[in-house]
């Protein structure tokens, strides 16, 4: 009772802390789910717009990757507690635009703040709309690449003379440049995770989009797996877990990431954005784009943006504090390249200092050949999909089922997505 | 005559004197009571509400869909699956929680000098929040590097996918959980352990009883009410259980198959996927379950303290 009480008075001091007593300073609260290498970039990017704007006060929360963030960030914003700038995943975008979560973003606006239209790709500023409206300021594009070890190929002969990766192509090219690899190192060939959430799902859209399929039809209404092309691309992960041992099925993420680390493995594939944890490690590695299995360079990406939830344009004030957050982050891409990530802003995108970051350089030219998550409410990073596709990916790569019913699995599960009433 | 009068006024001061004190007694308790209705019934009638709808999180709009969410949930094998995941990890963990904590408090029980030590070290980790034993365990059960299977395979032995294989990753979280949660049934048993007498060892040991003969027909029977309420406890707990699961299994899929809680497949519904309508129907299905092992628990304890 007394503990009800004490509630009580406490929630009533603490809703009293707003408007009455607010101070000069406002404040911006940031959402992210950047941890590992990118938290170290994001702290630089943040103490430059801090430095540069001593009128405001920034608050940064990063939350757990994945359903934990996201879940947190509609219910703030239903909750009428939204941050003033989350970050989200553009293949979230299916989810949270129609739901009405995210504050519409006038192009003039925007140009104020010399993040207008014109300052991205026509690709890239597409597929920030819904509806024709902008809702979301991007950030990178960051698909995913292959890590190699330079002395661990070098040992295994994999490497040209001046050093550069020989070209490693097709289905037999790759396993067998991995195999060696298994040779030196005695452990893997290549690390990656099968049990993590978004790996297996990952790996299997860029294999089965280098194979030319798609998984939803355009309105996601229906689920258009191709059979023969998913079990293809499903088959080629078994062969490298099962079949031919590369790598081992039972690994997480960050086990993944520490192998490669630590020489366990010659390769590892993984989205370019651990290149900060490599480097920081010392150890001597490159990146070169995911290699063409088969028969082109198709490759899974995301794109990180910035949006504004619904409700901070209430606030002028707020709505200011936010944007110019957003154009000191956008301006400060630079330092997020070097994290790894293909930057969406042309003014860095085209400068000589992106141009010239090794080995970012290797694999900017994959921004024309990435393929984003379909298009739905269910779907995109750290979505029910992703997260149900593990499912079956994962049991296949540890030899419990066999390639078709994974597929057959994954298309029920689809099947079910699509089928669920959509509660937005 | 006078004497029925004198009565009759006496009931009389009674009567009013009790309506005062009833008076004072409500008010005493209105604060508290007014409480309880806003956060504990309301929410509950409320969410009974919310299941025979198709409430969504973000819309606001949601139409009456009579027992569909019931019909539903239980057409859902994820419902099913991860309802018996709990019910799994409340049969394996329950056993060894109420054994493993009588036979540590015995131990912790004697005279010897470190005595202290040890009961510290026994109730420690139950103090250490849910993230902080998951991250804990997470680390030693990893493939390759970890601690447990860096050992397994110094001895020689294979490494076990603990938080990966099918057949393991339930135990494991047992496994964790008991080192956890043990402290606390500990406690109460070491408190139970000191209310019986020690003339009755004494009186035992004449009679040429030996230590393990104590153990199971003196100290045993008397902690009979004190192990009838950590096994209430525990299995309501057990029923309860997602913080630690849901933190350890989060990187993988097989969380879904082998170890996710009913718990955890009802924030999922509810709040990832802004299901509530479903979510609520699956929560007060689950509740009906717990209430109807609380009464069965009832039952028993009653019929137990009958008989003594």
């Amino acid at each position: 009772m007394y503990g009800a009480a004490a509630a009580f008075g406490g929630m009533a001091l603490a809703s009293c802390s707003g408007a009455p007593f607010g101070s000069l300073r406002s404040t911006v609260h940031f959402w992210n789910l950047f941890g590992g290498g990118d938290g170290a970039r994001l702290s630089d990017m943040e103490s430059n717009f801090v430095d540069s704007n001593p009128n405001l006060e920034l608050e940064s929360t990063t939350l757990t990757w994945g359903a934990p963030y996201y879940t947190k960030l509609s219910m703030s914003t239903v909750g009428g507690r939204p941050p003033e700038v989350a970050v989200l995943h553009q293949t979230r975008l299916g989810a949270y635009a129609p739901a009405g979560l995210l504050e519409p973003l006038d192009p003039d606006m925007l140009s104020d703040y010399d993040i207008g239209p014109d300052k991205y790709l026509p690709a890239v500023l597409e597929s920030a709309k819904y509806q024709g409206e902008i809702f979301t300021v991007p950030l990178d594009t960051h698909p995913q690449v292959m890590f190699y070890n330079t002395d661990i190929c070098k040992k295994a002969g994999l490497l040209e003379k001046n050093g550069d990766l020989k070209p490693i192509r097709g289905a037999d090219g790759v396993i067998d440049a991995f195999k060696k690899a298994k040779e030196v190192t005695g452990e893997q060939g290549v690390a990656f995770a099968p049990l993590d959430g978004a790996v297996p799902w990952r790996l299997f859209y860029t294999l089965y989009g280098q194979l030319g399929g798609e998984v939803l039809s355009p309105d996601a209404k229906e689920v258009v797996l191709d059979q023969e092309k998913a079990e293809q691309a499903v088959d080629f992960l078994v062969e490298l877990t099962v079949g031919e041992e590369l790598t081992a099925p039972t690994q997480d993420y960050a086990a993944a990431v520490a192998q490669f680390q630590s020489g366990n493995a010659g390769f590892h594939w993984n989205g370019e954005w651990e290149v900060t944890t490599f480097a920081d490690a010392g150890m001597p590695f490159s990146i070169v784009p995911f290699p063409s299995i088969f028969g082109n360079n198709t490759v899974q990406a995301d794109r990180h943006t910035f949006v504004i939830p619904r409700g901070v344009a209430k606030d002028s004030r707020k709505m200011d504090a936010a944007l110019t957050f957003i154009s000191s982050m956008m301006k400060n891409s630079l330092i997020w390249a070097e994290g790894g990530h293909i930057p969406a802003y042309l003014p860095i995108l085209e400068s000589q200092k992106y141009k010239d970051l090794t080995p970012q350089s290797n694999y900017a030219g994959v921004a024309d050949d990435v393929i984003l998550d379909p298009n739905a409410w269910f779907s995109g990073s750290g979505s029910d999909m992703e997260t149900q596709a593990a499912v079956p990916l994962q049991q296949a790569m540890a030899g419990a089922v066999d390639p078709k019913q994974a597929v057959d699995d994954m298309r029920a599960s689809m099947q079910e997505l699509v089928d669920t009433p959509s509660p937005l | 005559m006078a004497v029925r009068a004198e009565t009759a006024q006496a009931a009389g001061k009674k009567e009013t004197a009790r309506g005062r004190t009833d008076l004072a007694g409500y008010l005493f308790v209105a604060p508290f009571l007014i409480a309880y209705v806003a956060f504990l019934i309301f929410p509950v009638l409320l969410g009974l509400r919310l299941s025979f709808y198709n409430s969504s999180l973000v819309s606001g709009d949601a139409q009456f869909l009579g027992l569909a969410n019931y019909k539903e949930l239980f057409g859902d094998p994820d419902f099913w699956l991860s309802l018996w995941h709990t019910v799994l990890f409340t049969l394996l963990s329950t056993p060894p929680l109420v054994i493993l904590s009588l036979v540590l408090a015995l131990l912790a029980n004697r005279a010897i000098p470190a005595r202290w030590f040890f009961r510290l070290s026994f109730f420690a980790p139950w103090v250490l929040p849910s993230s902080v034993i998951a991250l804990i365990w997470v680390w030693l059960y990893q493939p390759g590097f970890g601690l447990i299977n860096s050992y397994l395979i110094s001895l020689g032995l294979p490494e076990v996918a603990w938080l990966a294989g099918e057949g393991v990753a339930m135990i494991s979280v047992v496994i964790a959980t008991v080192w956890w949660t043990l402290g606390f049934n500990f406690v109460l048993y070491l408190a139970g352990l000191q209310e019986i007498p020690q003339e009755l060892y004494d009186a035992s040991a004449v009679d040429g009883a030996g230590p393990l003969s104590q153990v199971r027909w003196i100290t045993v029977p008397l902690l009979a009410r004190t192990t009838i309420l950590i096994v209430t406890l525990q299995i309501f707990a057990s029923l309860n259980v997602f913080d630690q699961i849901y933190i350890m299994n989060t990187s993988g899929g097989l969380n879904y198959t082998v170890t996710r809680p009913i718990i955890q497949y009802v924030y999922e519904q509810g709040f990832t996927s802004y299901r509530v309508g479903f979510a609520s129907a699956m929560s007060y299905v689950f509740f009906v379950l717990v209430l109807v092992v609380g009464l069965a628990q009832f039952a028993v304890a009653n019929r137990r303290r009958g008989n003594v």
